[in-house]
């Protein structure tokens, strides 16, 4: 089965973990992931500025060892991830920032992907949503 | 053929920021010419609310946004009937033509979309 996988929650809520539970099941049954579309508040997985205590579940890391380790096209709504403070080097130069967040694996790209990625996909699943 | 979604959008429209990114994924199909309908539901009902006042709150109008959905071919535009009772706007006027839905209609509509996605 091919899979859009969403996720709209920040790295510290539980669905965020459970996203990536799922996906690496899904992955390990022999499914495909088209794609992992980062929306919403999900945005801020993607920074590679998060910082965790030692004795606390990183999450965040998970998510991106995850994403590289299998090479997963992982997208990240530039809007939403541009009005959380999450930024490419090309952004960061475009608006005068000083620093690019965006951690390895990741692209910005517009909402456009995410219907790319349900074009090419048989399901969607999405998690975080209220 | 084109893959559908249904948006189902059930954030109140002044409640930070949800309710006009699950606008944006709407937009986005129509700019793809991919077919979306969107149902309104639990506070996402208030969205379709008329007369309202954003700039009290600092906020952009929403429903400008709502408006320029049919010119983007959104047109398929739903309301769960229940949810507007539940909050005492049964008899209300809406500020966008959205098709009023009971429980079994939405059950229908789920089913005639290949994907939900919800916000």
């Amino acid at each position: 089965m091919k899979f859009v996988i969403s996720v709209l929650s920040p790295s510290t809520a539980p669905s965020t973990r459970r996203a990536l539970r799922f996906a690496q099941a899904a992955l390990a049954a022999g499914h495909e992931i088209v794609r992992v579309f980062f929306y919403q508040d999900g945005v801020l997985s993607a920074s590679n500025n998060i910082v965790v205590a030692q004795d606390q579940q990183n999450i965040t890391q998970q998510w991106q060892t995850f994403i590289t380790e299998n090479q997963l096209d992982a997208v990240v709504c530039i809007a939403a991830a541009l009005r959380r403070g999450v930024l490419d080097q090309t952004e960061a130069q475009r608006y005068g920032r000083e620093a690019a967040n965006l951690a390895e694996g990741y692209q910005l790209s517009g909402l456009g992907q995410l219907h790319d990625g349900l074009q090419q996909a048989e399901r969607f699943i999405s998690f975080g949503g209220e | 053929m084109a893959k559908s979604v249904l948006l189902i959008s059930r954030q109140a429209p002044w409640a930070g920021i949800a309710a006009a990114e699950a606008l944006d994924i709407a937009l986005a199909a129509g700019a793809f010419d991919l077919p979306l309908s969107i149902l309104f539901m639990d506070d996402g009902v208030l969205q379709l609310l008329d007369q309202q006042q954003p700039l009290a709150l600092e906020q952009k109008d929403l429903s400008a946004n709502l408006q320029a959905l049919p010119m983007f071919g959104i047109e398929q535009l739903y309301v769960a009937q229940h949810c507007l009772t539940e909050r005492g706007l049964a008899e209300s006027p809406l500020a966008i033509a959205a098709e009023r839905l009971d429980d079994q209609q939405i059950q229908q509509l789920i089913r005639a979309h290949d994907y939900v996605v919800t916000l």
